[in-house]
Formats: structure tokens, sequence, C-alpha cells
């Protein structure tokens, strides 16, 4: 492996001192209700970006009645921006890998996956070998350190799919089929992997859970925010001088992180990858939480060079291509934001087009089947208001 | 496709459905294998695959035209993933596309005609912090230029 | 049919059957719809409840045969507390909601989604076949559409696939819903089209995007009834057929399949149920053809060499030991079923009846019998076949039907191409008078008629066999044999044969036992029973590749639905009841054949020649 990671900032949350196998022989000792008070009382919430709580998910998992579970890593990281899984799975796969058998000794599950996206295929082997270590540690396998848990982990492949971030798009995908997007209802917390009761966790916060079993729910919740307990790991990327993975505590403003990272001259951050929003340098002041701008991590920034056109075109040709193609207004709406957007490129539009398509948008934020056509529209809409002077300004408006 | 060259590939599936099973969720797998052998899934393959589990072929193939890194047509035995991201873009792999492409006389989504390398985009392989970044069959290469993907290409067989 | 079998588990709707057994939550629910407080079932989707309220609510994906898929996002309502709207197909109540159904928020969805499929739908209405029974079409029209909002596409994208001689694919008007993809893999387990490639790129496509004729379609076109656009139409050979009519040297014969009859009043806006036989024959007269026959002739035919093949296999197997005679015997009228087996079960041909299909014998009648007894020549015979069938084209297209060294039949028309040509010739087929069938065919027996539904040909085959072996008619009231009938997608029943007559001593005390299955998807679940040996002790099947026999056919009026199919078939059964001649071997134009013609009798040297064909192991694999 020629990566090196090394993470920018570790904080006292995620990456506070931690002994291999601790949490899991400490779980192993505890009721599965114990753990889901635990969970609860960390306030954890999920850490792909919608932020569902993580002790309600488990609770209904645990509950349901049926012959398998399955707890499943979400590790199919492929919003453009993040890569903050990448750096746990290759730096702390023991978090991540323990927090899963947490979840299945809590939810009563015996199997849990990885689904690992194409694109990190260059970590199989070391996660394959790291699994194979814990195995002979007795983490993983039969009788898991003697306590009678039965619990192993497995690692599939993606195959180049953006939408199997989606989780029931990452079932389906699983199952061996095109990685469409599910109906909801059925959850998969209900349905899920092969039509059993399946958590999907992100590799984040699969990987928050040990140090909230070893150093209690409470303990957790006193970083952060209010309703955003804990820390947060982001991706930061683009025009700043120390790019890279950072644990801050929820709250952290944009202006903080313009300065952590070295940023100068910052004209907009795009907060939350590809279906985040686009934020110009008025909004900086605004904080990093669930309650504020929620987000999965990712934070692109860009200075007074660039083109925000430009930027929003990259953008909707990667929803474009990464669109499952199942519901109309995904397959179709993306494609005329693109066309929208090329029209501003060569000056042949009307501001009442853009206006329709604005509109178009905002029903594909409440149309669509799911998140990934929910939020497409996002960078459409943010970028041409937040930065309408520099994209329409100065040119000749064609009625 | 001549018979040996069909009883190749279906020797090879057999011991692939015997080690992830006749199942559904065999497919992906299957498949991955199939590629990694193969560089591409060709029509034989993928019915006797859809024959071994007992699906439709025209299911495999649709999984197949789903997944962008999964092919039903011949290609190179390397592939060479510049990433587009605009992080990767502002980085220079605008640049860096355009040596690939002179230096193997080839345009994106072609394969040089010796069937040593097909060139492609990819969408975001998770290196912003590292762009502009290369993906060489599953290898990761970040922080490239002009000249190491040059050079990186030149050691491929 | 028990379509929640066939649907994905994962995309089956939430229903709770008998919520009060089975939860103890109790069975229903409180809601609201748009403002009115009612008590629903828990589990309902809630377009189920809206139809049950009368309230309209728009669909494209879905379609009640199929499993639910929620991609169209046509039917879209807004339930208070979510963010996003929910497709009402795959919403199950199973909590207190309020729903509104025609909000702003809605409305305007509903409207940016029928824009955007305009967009790319390539084509204009008055040029389509499917101009005035166009689901998007409706939809359009309901939303008020009166310009293309965000553009229309200008140039195709695609070629149209016109290999089959069934079924022809034009994917520039497809709006990517996938019930063709359900239809052929879910409800008819062929497993011919999938969706491919993604996002815009998607496509219905089938194995390699290879032409229709080169794959493994049966050609039961039962997409094509399902489409709600014409993206997917059959292969309308009507233009030849007028050519033909105006002819003088032609002599231009038509004979008609049950099935179209009950159903071509609903091309005409008759509610289905409906037969028209007699102003059909008048309308077909009128249009020029030169003479009308009734299929159902050589559906009786068809039973006598089938039910004498039957009883043949039947001694061979019972008296002379014979271990190589296959049973049960699987009937091979329905030319979508033979083409299954021939690429599914090639193994497995021996069983079909070597019986060809009652159009195809007509087809050889006509050009031996019929032209000998009038005096034509019978190159100058074009014969065209009306039937509830797309199978039928290809059926009739295959270089062996050629018995009377001529195509034994021409071509194959469908219902709706039918109801077109009476359009183009201006008549209101259900204001015309009724004609009988010419001559020398006349009327069939009413065993002919039932043809069309599913179990059919096997009640008919009963009443046939039966009293040829006993001498009596079959054991049941009015000769109605109930078990035969009926939606369900596996029948299976038996009936004692006792006292028989002296030269069936063989089958005394022997019960018949019969299966009957519509579907193919059913119709492979009998091949597996039969593969592991389940049907040992089985003498007859009947197999049907359409959900609900011929008057479900891929020909037949667009929608179809389980009620339109019940009430075809009851329009059938009815017209059968009051019959005079209600067994195949008592129809007089039979006695006569076979006394004129095939005088060597059922399963003969000549029969053999003209009526029996040959099956094809085509296999599964694609090359």
């Amino acid at each position: 492996m020629n990566t090196l990671n090394k993470i920018k900032r570790t904080g006292p949350v995620l990456f506070s001192e931690y002994e291999k196998g601790s949490a899991v022989k400490k779980v192993l000792e505890m009721e599965r209700e114990d753990i889901l008070f635990e969970i609860k009382d960390s306030g954890l919430k999920g850490r792909g970006g919608a932020g569902f709580p993580v002790s309600t998910k488990w609770m209904i998992t645990a509950a349901a009645n049926a012959d398998k579970k399955f707890i499943v890593c979400n590790a199919d990281e492929g919003e453009p921006g993040t890569f903050k899984d990448r750096v746990l799975l290759l730096e702390y796969p023991e978090l991540v890998f323990e927090g899963m058998i947490i979840a299945g000794y809590t939810i009563g599950a015996k199997e849990g996956i990885v689904y690992l996206r194409a694109e990190y295929s260059y970590m199989l082997e070391f996660l394959e070998n790291f699994l194979e270590e814990m195995r002979k540690q007795n983490l993983l396998g039969k009788n898991i350190c003697g306590k009678g848990f039965d619990f192993d982990i497995f690692i599939r492949l993606g195959s180049g799919a953006y939408v199997c971030g989606e989780e029931t798009a990452l079932i389906e995908s699983l199952e061996g089929h095109r990685g469409e997007p599910r109906n909801r209802p059925p959850f998969p917390v209900n349905t899920g992997y092969l039509g059993f009761p399946t958590a999907v966790n992100n590799v984040e916060t699969l990987a928050s859970v040990p140090n909230i079993i070893n150093k209690g729910g409470e303990w957790y919740h006193k970083h952060g925010t209010d309703k955003s307990t804990g820390s947060k790991l982001f991706s930061v990327s683009g025009d700043c001088k120390y790019p890279g993975v950072y644990e801050l505590p929820w709250g952290t403003t944009l202006n903080e992180i313009i300065n952590i990272t070295g940023a100068e001259d910052t004209k907009a951050i795009q907060v939350g990858g590809a279906s985040g929003i686009c934020l110009p340098a008025t909004e900086f002041g605004r904080k990093l939480s669930y309650e504020d701008i929620s987000t999965g991590g990712s934070i692109m920034i860009f200075n007074k060079s660039r083109n925000m056109l430009e930027v929003l075109k990259n953008f909707m040709e990667f929803f474009v291509e990464e669109s499952c193609g199942q519901c109309t207004p995904c397959r179709i709406g993306n494609v005329k934001l693109l066309e929208g957007v090329e029209m501003i490129e060569k000056n042949e539009y009307t501001i009442e087009y853009i206006e329709k398509l604005k509109e178009l948008g905002r029903t594909m934020q409440v149309a669509s089947k799911c998140g990934l056509g929910q939020s497409s529209p996002n960078p459409f809409i943010s970028i041409l208001e937040n930065f309408k002077d520099e994209i329409f300004n100065n040119k000749p408006v064609l009625n | 496709m001549n018979d040996s060259e069909k009883n190749i590939r279906n020797e090879f599936i057999q011991t692939l459905v015997q080690r992830f099973g006749k199942e559904r969720t065999a497919l992906l797998p299957v498949l991955q294998e199939i590629q990694k052998k193969f560089f591409y899934i060709d029509e034989h393959s993928q019915q006797e695959v859809a024959r071994l589990l007992n699906i439709h072929p025209v299911e495999v193939n649709s999984v197949i035209s789903f997944y962008a890194f999964l092919y039903d047509k011949p290609r190179g035995r390397n592939t060479v993933r510049v990433c587009k991201n605009i992080i990767c873009n502002y980085h220079g792999s605008l640049e860096i596309a355009k040596a690939l492409s002179t230096e193997l006389g080839i345009g994106f989504n072609e394969t040089t005609k010796d069937g040593k390398v097909t060139l492609e985009y990819a969408n975001c392989f998770g290196m912003c912090d590292k762009s502009p970044s290369i993906l060489v069959n599953d290898q990761i290469h970040e922080r490239v230029n002009k000249e190491s993907v040059l050079n990186l290409i030149r050691d491929l067989k | 049919m028990e379509k929640e079998l066939r649907s994905p588990v994962s995309q089956r709707p939430l229903i709770v059957k008998d919520g009060k057994s089975k939860t103890g939550i109790g069975a229903t629910v409180s809601i609201e719809l748009n403002g009115e407080k009612m008590q629903v079932q828990l589990g309902k989707t809630i377009l189920e409840i809206c139809k049950e309220n009368k309230i309209h609510i728009p669909t494209l994906c879905y379609h009640e045969d199929l499993c639910i898929a929620g991609n169209c996002r046509m039917c879209l309502v807004e339930v208070e507390g979510m963010r996003t709207l929910q497709a009402s197909c795959a919403f199950p109540v199973t909590s207190p909601v309020k729903i509104k159904t025609f909000s702003d928020k809605v409305r305007k969805a509903r409207k940016h989604i029928v824009d955007l499929m305009l967009s790319e739908h390539y084509g204009e209405c008055y040029s389509c076949v499917r101009n005035n029974n166009c689901e998007l079409q409706t939809l359009a029209k309901e939303y008020g559409v009166d310009s293309y909002e965000f553009g229309h596409i200008c140039e195709p994208r695609f070629e149209i696939d016109s290999s089959s001689h069934a079924v022809v694919r034009d994917m520039d008007k497809c709006i990517l819903c996938r019930r063709c993809v359900r239809t052929c893999i879910d409800l008819q387990e062929v497993g011919v089209l999938e969706a491919i490639n993604r996002g815009y790129d998607t496509k219905i496509s089938t194995f390699m995007d290879k032409p229709l004729a080169d794959v493994i379609c049966i050609n039961c076109g039962q997409c094509i009834n399902r489409c709600p656009t014409g993206a997917l139409h059959a292969n309308d050979p009507s233009d030849e057929i007028w050519k033909a009519i105006e002819d003088p040297k032609k002599h231009v014969v038509l004979q008609t399949a049950p099935s179209p009859r009950a159903a071509i009043g609903e091309e005409f806006g008759l509610p289905a149920g409906i037969s028209m036989t007699g102003q059909l024959n008048t309308a077909i007269k009128r249009m020029g053809f030169d003479r009308v026959f009734d299929t159902n002739f050589t559906a009786d035919l068809t039973i006598m060499e089938e039910g004498t093949e039957l009883l043949s296999r039947l001694r061979k197997a019972i008296v002379d030991k014979d271990s190589s005679v296959m049973l049960p015997q699987f009937t091979s009228c329905s030319p979508g079923w033979v083409k299954f087996i021939e690429h599914f079960y090639p193994e497995y041909l021996d069983y079909l009846s070597t019986a060809k299909s009652p159009q195809q014998m007509f087809g050889s009648v006509i050009k031996t019998f019929y032209a000998k007894e009038e005096g034509i020549d019978p190159k100058d015979i074009v014969t065209v076949a009306l039937m509830p069938c797309a199978a039928k084209k290809f059926e009739c297209n295959r270089p062996e039907m050629d018995s009377s060294g001529f195509k034994d039949v021409d071509y194959g028309l469908t219902t709706r191409e039918m109801a077109k040509m009476i359009r183009e010739a201006g008549l209101r087929l259900p204001e015309l008078p009724k004609t009988n069938f010419d001559e020398p065919f006349g009327d069939a027996s009413g065993a002919g008629l039932i043809f069309g539904a599913t179990g059919g040909v096997m009640e008919a085959a009963l009443r046939t066999v039966y009293e040829l072996v006993t001498g009596r008619p079959v054991p049941f009231k009015n000769l109605n044999i109930d078990v035969c009938r009926g939606m369900k997608g596996i029948k299976e029943a038996s009936v004692k044969l006792e006292n028989c007559k002296e030269e069936f001593g063989f089958l005394e005390g022997v019960e018949l036992k019969f299966i009957v299955a519509h579907g193919t998807a059913n119709a492979k679940h009998v091949m597996e029973m039969l593969i592991k040996g389940e049907l040992a002790g089985y003498h007859f099947v009947e197999i049907m590749a359409c959900p609900g026999g011929c008057i479900g056919g891929g020909g037949q009026p667009i929608p179809t639905s389980e009620l339109i199919r019940k009430l075809r078939v009851k329009a059938i059964y009815e017209e059968e009841a009051s019959m005079p001649v209600r067994k195949s071997h008592e129809n007089p134009r039979i006695k006569y054949i076979y006394e004129k013609f095939l005088t060597d009798g059922p399963g003969g040297k000549l029969s053999h020649k003209l009526l029996h064909t040959k099956y094809l192991k085509r296999g599964k694999y694609i090359n």
C-alpha cells in the first residue's frame, strides 16, 4: 500500500486512547438493553449525513423477531470530497470492526458485512489480514472471548456505483442486483439484507461506538452541542494548505475550518460533498452540526480564483452519471439541470428558464425516490443563489 | 469464442460458484473475479453464470451494465482511471489526462491497439486530500504528476 | 394468481392480510384523507385506500398484475410530517396519518414529472399506435400540459427493433416504468427484458442488446398489454392484408378465434365482457374479406386429434407397457407456451401433443380441403387469422408450417389490429347487425369456444375423451366442468373412467388426472413438478402462456387486469352455455371432414401430414 494517511488532527472523542478489544470484552458482559441505553445516552447519530439516531436504529433491529439479522458497515464512501472512512479503515480498523461486533451483539446479528467501494479495493488485503488477526485473537469467530457470542465479519466489494451508498441500494447490491434503491417502508431494520432485519451503519458511526462503550454515553454527550453530540470527522480538501481528515467537535464554524486548514482567499465552501450545499463567505460563521449545517463531513474549499459555474457543472455531471436511473425526477431532472448549467455557460439562457429549473430542483428534492435525487439539486440551487452575481453578472440575458 | 476458450471460462466459473455459492448474492463476487481474470465478462460467461445461479442472462447483463467497474466489452489488460472530481481537476488532473492520452495514443474510454491499457475517467476516488490521484487497476496513486503517471504506465505489462 | 409469490421480498408492500387474528393490534387504523377522517385496514397502501374512496391517483409504473416498483413517482401524495412526498402505490398505512392527494406541492410535482417524461418522449401522438389509449397522453391531459416545459427531444435516440414477428420495440417512446421488465421477469418468468445501464443512459434491453428475434422471447406479448405507451406494440400486418383484399385475384379468408370476439368491444368503448361474434362477422365481410370462418371448427378438430393422441398414448402405456410413451400429454395450442418449452425445457418436448394449434390446422385445411371443395387454386388463397395473440404471428411464420404446400396461415392479426382495420373501414362495430360464419365450416361447438379461457381446452377434451371412452357424457352438471374454470394459477382434478366401452377396457377404473396452468410462471412450476417426478400418474396437462388463457393474450385490447380477464371469460362461458352443440365430436362438420377428407380418421396418415407438427430443441443459449 502506498498510501499514508496521517490524520491531521485527532480529537479527544473518536480518537481518545483505546486498547484493542477492550470494548468488545466489556460489552459481552453487558445486557443488550444496557448497551442500547448507553448508546441512547451518547446521542450518537448516523455519520453518513442523514443523522438518524443510532440507538433507535439498533433498538428496532434488536426488537425485530427474525431467524437472522445482519449488521452492515457502509464503506461505500462515494460522496465527492469525502475520505474519512478511508482513513478510519486504514488507520483505525479495530474501531470500525469492534463497533460492528458490538452492534452485532446488541441487535442479535451473527454476521457483519463490510460493503467496501470498488475504488478502495487496494485496502482489501490489509483489511482481510486484520480480520484474520482478530479471529486469531478470538475477537471474531465462534465464542468470542469465551463469552458464548458467535460473530464474524466479511468484506464485500462494490463495483463502482455512488448510489450504493444509499442503504437500500447497498442491500440490493449485496443481494446481487442493480444498486437501485428500494421503496421505504419497509425499512432495512425490518426487511433488509435477504429480507432479514439489517442495521446499516456508516464506518464512522461504528468507529464511534467502542469509546462510547468504554467511557460511557454521558462522557460522549459532553462533547459537541446539545443536539449534535460527540465529534465529527471532516474531510477537508480544495484550496487550503493542509487538506486532510480532522476530528473536530460538532459546532465548529466554517471560519474555524478555514483557519485550521490554512485556507486563504476563500470564496466558497461546499459542505457535504456534491450533494451538499455551497456557502459564500457571508455564511462562514455557520456551525457544522445537525441543527445548522448537517453533513457527512465533506468540506471542499474554493478560493477566489475558482469559477463556481465550473464547480456546479462538475457536480451536475457527477449526478447525471451516478443517478441509478430508476425514478423519473432524478433520471431526467438531473440532465435538465445540467443542460441549464450548460446554457448559462454558453450564455444561451433566460432567467425565467433558470428559475423554472430551480422549481424543478425543488420538486426533485421531494419527489425523488432516494437521497440521491433528493439532494442532487442542492448544489444547483445553492450555487446559483449564493453566487448569482458571479454567474449571471456581466452576461447579457437573452430573452 | 471457440470451444476451448469457452471451456476455460466454464471451468473457472464453476470454481467461483463453488467458492461463492449458487445464490444470487454470489453474482457480484463472481463477476468481479471473471473480470479480474479475463478483463471483461463476455457473452458466453454471462450466460454460464446465469445458468449456474439460475437467473436470466439479461439480468446478469443488466447488473454488469449498471456498475461502472464491470464491463461486457473487450478491454485492455490494465485500466488507468483518472479522477474527474473538481478537486482533482483543480490540482492538475486534466493535464495528466491529456498527457496519458497523448502517450498512449488513445482517447478516454478507448483501449490501446496492443490491448495493454484502457483509459477511463472515474468519479471521486476519495483521495481529494492527496489529489490529483489515479487508479491503475486497483492500486491508487496519489499526488501524481505528468512525469510520474507516464512512468507508471510504462511499467505496465 | 398468486402474484405476491413472485414479487421480490423487498418490494412487497407490507400488507397485513388479517390484522385481527395475527397481530392483535387491531385490524384498522384511523387516518385523514384530504381532510376526511376514516378507518382503514392496516397495511393497505394509500393508493388502494384512495381507489376505495373514489379518489383518482395518477399512476404509470403501477399495474395491478405486477409487483410494486414505485419508480415513476406519478402517484405521489403528501403525508403530513414527512419531508418528502410519498409514492402512494408503495406506502402502506400502518399508523394514523394525514394524507393530501392534491395539494399544491403534489400537483406541481406531478406536473413536473409529466413534463420530464414528455421531454424525453420522442414522436407525436397522432402518429402513434396508442393514440387515444396512452396512459402518458392521458396524464398530459389531466395535468394540463400545453407546452413542452423542459424541451422536447427532436431526434430519435434508438433504432426501432422490428426483428420479431410478434413484438416491436420502439424505445424512443419508453418512459422506463419497467412494467415490461416486471411482466417478463416476474409475471411470466421468461426473462428477456431488463433495464441496462444507469442514469440517463438507462434503457430497456434484451441480452446484450440483441434483436428480439435472436433472444429467448416467447412472443407472448404480455409486455405489450402492460406498456403504458406505444413503446411496445405488435408487428402489424394490416397494410398487407388490405392489399390482399383489394387484389381481385386473391381469395382472402379470415378465421377468428373466440377470444377476440369476447374482447373487441372494448376497443369500441364497450365495457369488458360483451361478446361481439355476430357483429364482428358482419364487419369482416363488409371490409371485403371473402369468407369468415370460426377457428372453433379447428379447435374441435384439435380436440379430436389431441384426444385421440391421448388415448393412443394411454393405450401404449397401459396395454403395450411402452415406456417410451410420454405422459402426461401437454397441450400444444398456445404458441407462446410451445416456444417457452422449446427454450427452457427442450429435453421434454416429447411430452407435447404433436397436434398443431387450431390456427395452423385451419390454415392447412383451408389451403387443401377448402380449396378443393371450392375449386380455388390454393396459391390464390390468403389466410388471415384473427387472434388474441402476439405469438400466433410467430407461429404462422414458423418455416415448418407449410404442410398444405403453401404458407398455411399468411398473416396473424391481433384483436387490436382488427379493431384498427374496422375503424379504418369506417364501421361502427357495436351497431352492426349480426351475421353467421360462412360455410362450409359454419358454426362450431361450444367446446371450441371455451378454448379462449384457461381450462377450456381441458374441459373440451374431457367432454370428448370421456364420452369416447365410456359412451356417456361427462358426469358434470350441464357439461360444465367447474374444476377447470377460474383464475387459480394451477388447477388440478381428476375424473374416474368407469363402465368403459369394450375397446377402451384397458382404461376401466382409471382415475384420469389432469392439470391446468396459465401464465408461463405457472407453467414453469408445472415443469419443475414434472422434472421432480411429481406428475407420475397424471395424464393430461393444459398450459396457456398468457394469464387467464387466450382472453388475456398479448394481442387483446389494452388495458388488462384480472377483472377484465374475468369478464371476458364470463362472456365466453355465457355464450357457450346457450350453444346447441357443446361437444367437439358432435360438431356435424367435424364428422363431415373426417368422412370426406381426413378419411383415415383422427391421428391417421393425412391428419399427421396436415394437422400435426414437430418441435425444435431451441434451448436457452443465445449466440
